[in-house]
């Protein structure tokens, strides 16, 4: 019998909405003591900041560029590498309970695994053609239970919610307007975009029914079976609609705004236009390069009440999720497996919650959409000690960290190195940097940045675009500007550093996926 | 307003690839998560693999440009114009061009990357020689290469 795997990601989470890291908005007593009792980064960041690269990389072990997933709407192929079926071939229990992500949820063709399988009424996938039992029905899980930011879709939850409490599927706030872009209304009590009072007792949320079939996996399994479980919450991405009867426990009025939100319009603007001319332009409301954010919403309208009112419904929404987990993991030890289960807890990328006055996501590769949350709890039995590290690590390094754990080789195809377990490790190792990809490509607006994240710097490289001629770029020194807000890009006095991170930069670039995968779809 | 142009060659003449194109009753025989379709004077209604239903207007079928037409009436959209050219390149292949023009403009994107299968489907079938298309064409009695 081997060390069993709970890996538990959540949607658009900031590093800084753990109290381990620091947060004091969400009481999140069950992440905390995972990482008093494990290992702690401080600086874990994604490959990509939407959720299908990022996710993709995650499975697959393999920057956006070599799996193929360059942005939202591009499906990772059904054949794509996959460390769950890895882990299945050497003889893991597999499951995927709550968001995947890995296929357009816009799919009104239904061709997507994802969105088929609830419809079928199944939980696998064994009745495709390209099944062939070896490496698990779907992407390498035997068990498959789907769930997304609300009651309506295709996906298993809605069907869940539909036939045991139709009248709650429109409590949700509705994630598409009538255009089926990402809406813009407004709600709660300060009108703040994709927020709504949601009458669903929680009980019937998501995050509870992500717990509550996670548990009804782990108890269908045997004594010593090994598995690996992927738990995915769809939160705290937006909207913001946790159940109304859990608001009352943080008063939006008495939360601090964010460090890293510039309290006069004139201060916003100073720091925004030191940096490439998009974040500005999406700012004012004249470019929105990318679909995750609303279209119709102009981030420059964002009052501060409105971003504490935010801030408040999204750490609410890291408490429920840090309880439901917490009901797993009694469950795993009521099972009799505690001493035999690593715990990783992290999220796929996260949110810039009213950094510089933006919120949501897009080609922004700053601390608020990079910077991670990433707690890995060894199994008690690996008799490992507790430790922090500082140097820079990838969700590419997850897959990998995996196999290890299960005493595999990590194979050949995938492109990071199993997670240190303390900055010496690092050291020994030769883990000092990371990179980061964003192409889109949207209504001919296109973006493309490369990051580098190295020695305490984060560095981004842009390529020609809409509005960008391949000249510009980004470079914050983090110990100095911790909120990156001085631009070095253009200094004089850092153009060696920057010499040196570019070069790198470039020559660390992985390869790419060929052909290149079509975009089918916005999300 | 929203436009997408997805394009792929065939290696088969111009001619054979219209046999498919051209028959608008056969579109779910080549459009991958189009599970049905029906063919009543200018209206077609092709059923999604999802289950929606989705009402078309024919516009055009041109037998001699090679250009087919059609506009989707369903009120998800404001606006919609899809245009299908077979373009003959003069080395018996082809270039099929899958243009689409649509309001709301993320509809443009779902209902045009959807294109990309069906072009990848056509030409696997023309390339390969075998398919539910090709059958019936087959079936139906028109020669491959003909004109009607």
């Amino acid at each position: 019998m081997g060390r069993k795997i709970l890996f538990v990601t959540t949607d658009q989470q900031r590093y800084d909405t753990l109290g381990c890291n620091g947060g004091n908005i969400a009481r999140t007593p069950v992440v905390d003591a995972l990482a008093a009792h494990g290992v702690r980064y401080e600086r874990a960041v994604p490959q990509s900041v939407v959720c299908m690269p990022s996710r993709s990389t995650i499975l697959t072990g393999q920057y956006p560029s070599t799996h193929g997933v360059w942005m939202n709407g591009v499906p990772l192929p059904v054949d794509a590498p996959s460390v769950a079926a890895q882990l299945y071939r050497a003889g893991y229990r597999t499951a995927l309970v709550g968001k995947p992500h890995f296929e357009p949820f816009l799919d009104p063709f239904g061709k997507f695994t994802e969105n088929s399988l609830s419809g079928q009424g199944r939980e696998t996938a064994e009745n495709q053609p390209w099944f062939d039992g070896s490496t698990g029905p779907h992407r390498g899980f035997e068990h498959l239970e789907f769930a997304t930011h609300g009651g309506a879709g295709q996906l298993h939850y809605a069907r869940w919610l539909m036939a045991n409490h139709p009248e709650a599927i429109g409590m949700f706030y509705p994630v598409l307007d009538a255009t089926f872009e990402v809406n813009a209304a407004g709600g709660g009590d300060t009108n703040a975009p994709q927020v709504r009072m949601n009458a669903m007792p929680k009980e019937w949320y998501h995050t509870d029914w992500v717990a509550d079939r996670t548990i009804s996996w782990l108890n269908s399994l045997q004594a010593d079976d090994d598995w690996f479980c992927w738990m995915s919450f769809p939160d705290p991405h937006h909207p913001w609609d946790p159940p109304e009867s859990e608001i009352g426990r943080i008063n939006w009025h008495d939360v601090d705004l964010p460090a890293n939100y510039p309290t006069s319009a004139a201060e916003r603007e100073a720091v925004l236009d030191a940096k490439p001319r998009h974040w500005r332009k999406w700012y004012d409301g004249e470019l929105v390069s990318n679909y995750e954010a609303p279209k119709h919403w102009v981030p420059a309208t964002l009052t501060a009440d409105q971003l504490r009112e935010v801030t408040a419904l999204n750490a609410v929404e890291c408490e429920l999720i840090d309880e439901a987990l917490g009901r797993v993991m009694a469950a795993i030890s009521a099972r009799g497996w505690g001493d035999d289960v690593d715990v990783i807890f992290t999220t796929d990328h996260g949110e810039l919650g009213g950094d510089f006055g933006l919120m949501f996501k897009g080609p922004y590769h700053v601390d608020g959409l990079m910077r991670l949350p990433l707690i890995w709890r060894p199994a008690p039995s690996a008799g490992l000690q507790p430790s922090v590290v500082s140097r820079p690590v990838g969700l590419i390094d997850l897959a990998p960290t995996f196999c290890a754990i299960a005493g595999l080789t990590p194979a050949d195809w995938m492109q990071g190195t199993p997670l240190p377990v303390h900055d010496v490790d690092a050291d020994q190792r030769g883990i000092d940097c990371v990179l980061t990809e964003w192409d889109s490509e949207l209504f001919g607006v296109a973006v493309h940045l490369r990051t580098i994240t190295r020695d305490g710097w984060v560095c981004t490289a842009y390529k020609p675009g809409y509005v960008h001629d391949g000249t510009e770029g980004e470079l914050y020194n983090l110990a100095d500007d911790p909120l990156q807000r001085a631009n070095l890009w253009g200094d004089p006095a850092y153009a060696a550093a920057r010499r040196d991170l570019v070069a790198e930069l470039w020559d660390r670039q992985p390869p790419e996926h060929s052909p290149r995968l079509a975009l089918v779809a916005p999300v | 307003m929203a436009t997408l142009r997805r394009e792929i060659r065939i290696h088969r003449s111009a001619n054979d690839v219209w046999t498919v194109v051209g028959r608008p009753e056969m579109l779910h025989l080549w459009f991958p998560g189009v599970a049905s379709c029906t063919v009543d004077g200018n209206v077609r209604v092709i059923t999604l693999g999802s289950g929606i239903p989705m009402p078309e207007e024919i516009v055009t079928n041109d037998s001699i440009q090679h250009r087919f037409q059609y506009r989707i009436t369903s009120p998800l959209f404001k606006q919609h114009l899809a245009t299908i050219d077979v373009i003959d390149l003069g080395d018996d292949t082809c270039e099929v061009v899958y243009s689409t023009d649509a309001e709301p403009a993320v509809m443009a994107l779902v209902i045009g990357g959807a294109t990309t299968g069906a072009l990848e489907e056509l030409r696997q079938q023309f390339e390969s020689g075998i398919g539910p298309a090709l059958d019936a064409v087959a079936a139906s009695s028109v020669h491959p290469g003909g004109n009607n």
